[in-house]
């Protein structure tokens, strides 16, 4: 499992290669390994659809409880069998889509990383690990929707969705933080157990809170819909996979991997019920009155994920059943859709739907699976996306609350996602010949046809037999949702009932507002002027505020000049210092000024005086040469206070600090008086309280002793396991090695610093 | 740079080797006795420094050797070299090794990774201090 | 000899902050120098201060004898004098180099090249 992964990162990082040896056979000797992953992941299924969830561990951080482990069960495989499988579909179709790009290369790399990503994101057994895969999806799909760098609009929009997703991944790394808190463990098969744990305690409604930020931003759930369109500025190619399979769906993967542990209370229906069905509805409402291809196709996976996410927040076992089915069939749908998309783009040259029509006769195996994949998204009999929405329907009629709203959202909902499909399937095909800005002259290449061909025929083969997909895998997946066996069966004919009769319906009022789509769209001009205040508003003014604030700070505190950086250090230390001492209750016991000795009064003298020289003198000289006199004298303190070592290191260095001072500081003009007595004065009342603020520090902390020393430990082993009799040097060398280890780095980087300095300069001046 | 003073040449001509000798003195001392790798670096350095401003910067580089960059960077090896054996041996990084064994003059010889690692200090010090030094030296000219 | 030296500690942190906050470049320096002894000092003073009780073993014994000073605070001390030294060497040699470009010993006029 763990190679399975670490294949395609390895396989990522060799692309470039792989894509230059074998040119225009790239995309299929690529798609290789998806392919081989799907064949691995296809080998658990007897097992998971036996019931059985499977965890693999590696130790990671084992100090830390951080384990490398894996879970598979249902929705795990499912997710992993659409990634690695689509992913073959997009590979194969991108070695073609994207022939002679001059960056092909770096594309497959970022794919495949991607792929890895989104394996590791539903794979993961642990917490953290998840969290990790998580962020690498974002970064690695912001890579991807910026493919065409080039552009201003790429780039800015995937800009927007990194910040966007990876704004709600700082608030899921808090959420499943208090989770891993609350459940008792950083691992799923644990927590999942512990449902009731993390119900019950206290932190539930913050955690609850935090991750379905997450899942929200991820998933483009109302408010945060608005970055999904907007990365169609990806190649399509990548729009076919991050909507049908992938990155959004990460979002709904999560409401579903917890909902054992989340699930099943008030706040858990409410909140995903009607976020979803609102959800469900905005994104519906704004693709039937799209007309760009792709844009049409992202406002109906906003509706999608909707809807899966109201099922998960529904939560029966019917709901969760329609969940996974609707999962299923959205990904292959979707998955074929844009596909098709592409090949109208790249063959007709048409991103627009008013640019199209009667192209059935050019593109005749490209109409047919449209066709059928827009029969499926619209859920008509007898395809997979009518089980799976029959089933929708049937959820909401017996939802635990909220029936009303629910069922005229989703009947809305239906009626206008049949018009959508009806956009999709009947308008670039039939009618009068538009002229497209390219005249298509032959079908698209095999390597593009095979993924709408598959996906849109397995929609049609699950719908005839949904058997087929129930028993594989789709029931194991509702019941790993669940966390229990599920008994539903999905089925293609349930009876004359209330969802067939809405579904019926739907289909006439769909029909007629398809027949009427210009003029609807025409009367629905108002909703461009109302989106100019919408939730995308918002992420520009916070950007714009963003902006500003990083402007003022640089100017307030990056302002050059060194001893206001110093003032905010020193002042902010001795604030710190001061709470923690008035907050901890730190005292100052009664001073007791011992009797001093005479060498002892004699040295403090010589400290004081030197210290007051070198601050008041008016010579560069006598500054040194007080420095000198000052470091002697602490050298004599080192002596005669037991520390022979640091006694002698200290005069060899104060030797070569006064060498190195007279060599380099004379080359320095003399004292300037730069400063006003009134900042000479603020200056000495700051130096003044920091000062008198160690002091205390210190004095306190001469008073209070309240750990053992570890230098006992030292001063006891030193001979018996040091083999050494100067314990100092003992613990230098070997108690204490590592640190050592790095000071002498630091000295030598030092040296190797001044070195640069000194030599860039005789390059300076031979030029 | 030099002083031109023919008592600190002389002084410096005498004293070098002996101040050498003297550091090594306080490395190979230093586990049992106050010295060690910092010490014995830091006075070898001083003597090469002594040199350096009684004679000139060329004597002083041609009394040295090597550059003292290659120093630096061979008590690093020496330094980070010194970990590993307990590493192979299952331990952790940096645990001591010792070996004893007696030899015909010397009689009893204790040797020890802590020991690699104490030159390795020694000649860190001597070739940072040394490279800040004679090129500061150097650029003053 | 502790309590005394807290004061005399204290009095090098506030020589050396109120050289660090003048606009000459060399003051600057000697506040480094200053503030390293200063911090040096600190750690001994607070490890205890014992006279004559250095932390070496007698030869033949395994402890030494009677008390003995701390030696992972000299340990610590010796190493931050060296490394003072190195860091000392780079901030002169640094503050050298911007005065050769600059040509101003005001770090004022320094602050300039920020933009």
């Amino acid at each position: 499992m763990l190679y399975a992964i670490l294949s395609t990162f390895l396989v990522a990082a060799i692309a470039p290669a792989v894509h230059r040896v074998t040119g225009r056979a790239s995309g299929w000797v690529l798609g290789l390994l998806p392919a081989a992953l799907f064949l691995y992941f296809l080998s658990f299924l007897p097992a998971v659809s036996a019931g059985e969830s499977i965890v693999l561990s590696w130790p990671w951080l084992p100090g830390l409880d951080i384990h490398l482990s894996f879970l598979v069960d249902g929705l795990s495989l499912l997710f992993a069998l659409l990634i690695s499988g689509i992913g073959f579909f997009i590979v194969t179709y991108a070695g073609r889509y994207l022939e002679g790009h001059r960056d092909l290369g770096r594309f497959y790399v970022i794919i495949l990383a991607f792929m890895g990503s989104m394996l590791g994101l539903v794979l993961a057994d642990n917490l953290i690990a998840m969290f990790v895969f998580w962020e690498l999806t974002s970064i690695t799909s912001y890579l991807l929707i910026g493919y065409n760098h080039e552009n201003a609009d790429a780039r800015k929009y995937a800009l927007q969705g990194l910040i966007v997703t990876v704004g709600g991944g700082l608030a899921l790394l808090a959420g499943i933080i208090m989770l891993a808190m609350a459940g008792g463990s950083y691992e799923l098969s644990e927590i999942l157990a512990n449902g009731d744990l993390v119900r019950e305690h206290a932190l539930y409604l913050p955690l609850l809170i935090l991750i379905l930020i997450g899942a929200f931003t991820k998933s483009a759930q109302v408010p945060f819909h608005f970055w999904l369109p907007r990365a169609m500025a990806a190649p399509t190619p990548v729009s076919a996979y991050l909507h049908s399979a992938t990155m959004v769906k990460a979002g709904v993967y999560l409401m579903a991997r917890l909902n054992p542990s989340l699930g099943g209370t008030d706040i858990w229906f409410t909140t995903l019920a009607l976020f979803g069905a609102i959800t469900m509805f905005t994104g519906v409402f704004l693709a039937f009155r799209s007309t760009g291809v792709k844009q049409v196709l992202a406002y109906s996976t906003v509706m999608a994920l909707g809807t899966l996410t109201m099922l998960i927040g529904i939560g029966t076992e019917t709901a969760l059943m329609a969940a996974m089915a609707f999962l299923l069939a959205h990904s292959l749908y979707k998955g074929a859709l844009f596909m098709v998309a592409g090949i109208l783009d790249h063959e007709a040259g048409a991103k627009d739907f008013l640019q199209t029509g009667g192209l059935r006769t050019a593109l005749p195996i490209t109409a047919a699976f449209a066709i059928l994949a827009a029969l499926s998204l619209g859920g008509v009999i007898p395809l997979f996306g009518f089980v799976a929405k029959e089933l929708m329907l049937e959820s909401v009629l017996e939802a635990p609350g909220l029936v009303g709203i629910l069922t005229l959202l989703a009947v809305l909902t239906a009626i206008l996602g049949v018009a959508v499909a009806a956009i999709v399937g009947i308008r670039p095909w039939f009618g009068a010949r538009v002229e497209t800005p390219k005249t298509p002259h032959h079908e698209a290449p095999p390597a593009m046809l095979a993924g709408p061909v598959v996906l849109a025929s397995l929609g049609l083969i699950f719908g005839l037999g949904p058997g087929l997909a129930d028993e594989g895998l789709v029931n194991a997946a509702a019941a790993s949702v669940q966390g229990a066996p599920v008994d539903g069966y999905l089925a293609l004919w349930h009876g004359i009932n209330w969802p067939l009769a809405i579904s019926a319906f739907s289909l006439v009022a769909g029909g007629l507002l398809y027949w009427r789509w210009e003029q609807a769209r025409r009367a629905l001009g108002w909703v461009d002027r109302a989106a100019e205040y919408g939730p995308e508003k918002g992420y520009f003014k916070m950007m714009d505020g963003l902006v500003w604030i990083s402007e003022w700070q640089t100017r307030v505190l990056q302002n050059g000049y060194l001893r206001y950086y110093v003032i905010v250090i020193v002042a902010m230390t001795a604030g710190l210092v001061g709470v923690t001492a008035q907050l901890f209750d730190v005292s100052v016991g009664t001073v007791h000024f011992e009797r001093l000795q005479i060498h002892e009064m004699a040295i403090i003298a010589i400290l004081v005086a030197s210290m007051l020289f070198a601050v008041l003198t008016r010579s560069r000289l006598g500054a040194v040469a007080a420095l000198g006199s000052l470091g002697f004298t602490v050298a004599l303190v080192y002596v005669l206070y037991s520390a022979a070592d640091v006694g002698i290191t200290q005069v060899l260095v104060e030797t070569l600090t006064v060498i190195l001072l007279v060599l380099v500081l004379f080359r320095l003009p003399g004292f300037l008086n730069l400063s006003s007595t009134a900042l000479r004065l603020r200056d000495a009342g700051i130096a003044l309280v920091t000062g008198g603020m160690i002091t205390l520090l210190m004095l306190s902390t001469l008073d209070a002793r309240l750990f053992d020393s570890i230098s006992q430990y030292f001063i006891e082993e030193s001979e018996p396991s040091g083999y050494g009799r100067n314990i100092v040097n003992v613990v230098l060398v070997d108690f204490r090695a590592l640190d050592t280890l790095g000071e002498i780095f630091v000295l030598a980087l030092a040296a190797i610093g001044v070195y640069a300095m000194i030599r860039f300069r005789a390059e300076d001046h031979r030029r | 740079m030099n002083m031109h003073s023919l008592i600190l040449r002389t002084a410096g001509h005498f004293l070098l080797p002996l101040l050498l000798l003297f550091s090594v003195f306080l490395l190979l001392r230093g586990h049992d006795e106050p010295g060690g790798g910092f010490i014995g670096g830091l006075v070898a350095a001083a003597a090469i420094v002594l040199y350096l401003f009684s004679m000139d910067i060329r004597s002083a580089r041609k009394v040295l050797r090597v550059d003292p960059r290659d120093l630096l960077g061979a008590g690093m090896v020496l330094a980070v070299v010194s970990a590993l054996p307990a590493a192979f041996l299952g331990q952790a990084f940096f645990t001591a090794q010792w070996w004893e064994f007696t030899a015909p003059v010397f009689g009893e010889i204790k040797l020890s990774t802590v020991l690699i690692f104490d030159i390795g200090v020694y000649l860190v010090v001597i070739g940072s201090v040394l490279t800040i030094m004679l090129n500061l030296a150097e650029a003053e000219d | 000899m502790e309590v005394v030296m807290a004061f005399v500690v204290g009095g090098m942190y506030a020589a050396a902050i109120y050289m660090m906050l003048r606009r000459s470049i060399v003051k600057l320096v000697i506040g480094l120098v200053l503030l390293s002894n200063a911090a040096n000092l600190l750690i001994f003073t607070l490890a205890g201060m014992l006279p004559g009780a250095p932390p070496l073993i007698p030869p033949g014994a395994t402890v030494p004898e009677g008390l003995s000073a701390d030696p992972l605070a000299q340990a610590v001390v010796l190493t931050a004098i060296v490394i003072g030294f190195g860091v000392l060497a780079f901030a002169v040699v640094l503050i050298h180099r911007a005065y050769e470009v600059v040509k101003a010993d005001d770090m004022d006029q320094m602050k300039d090249t920020d933009r």
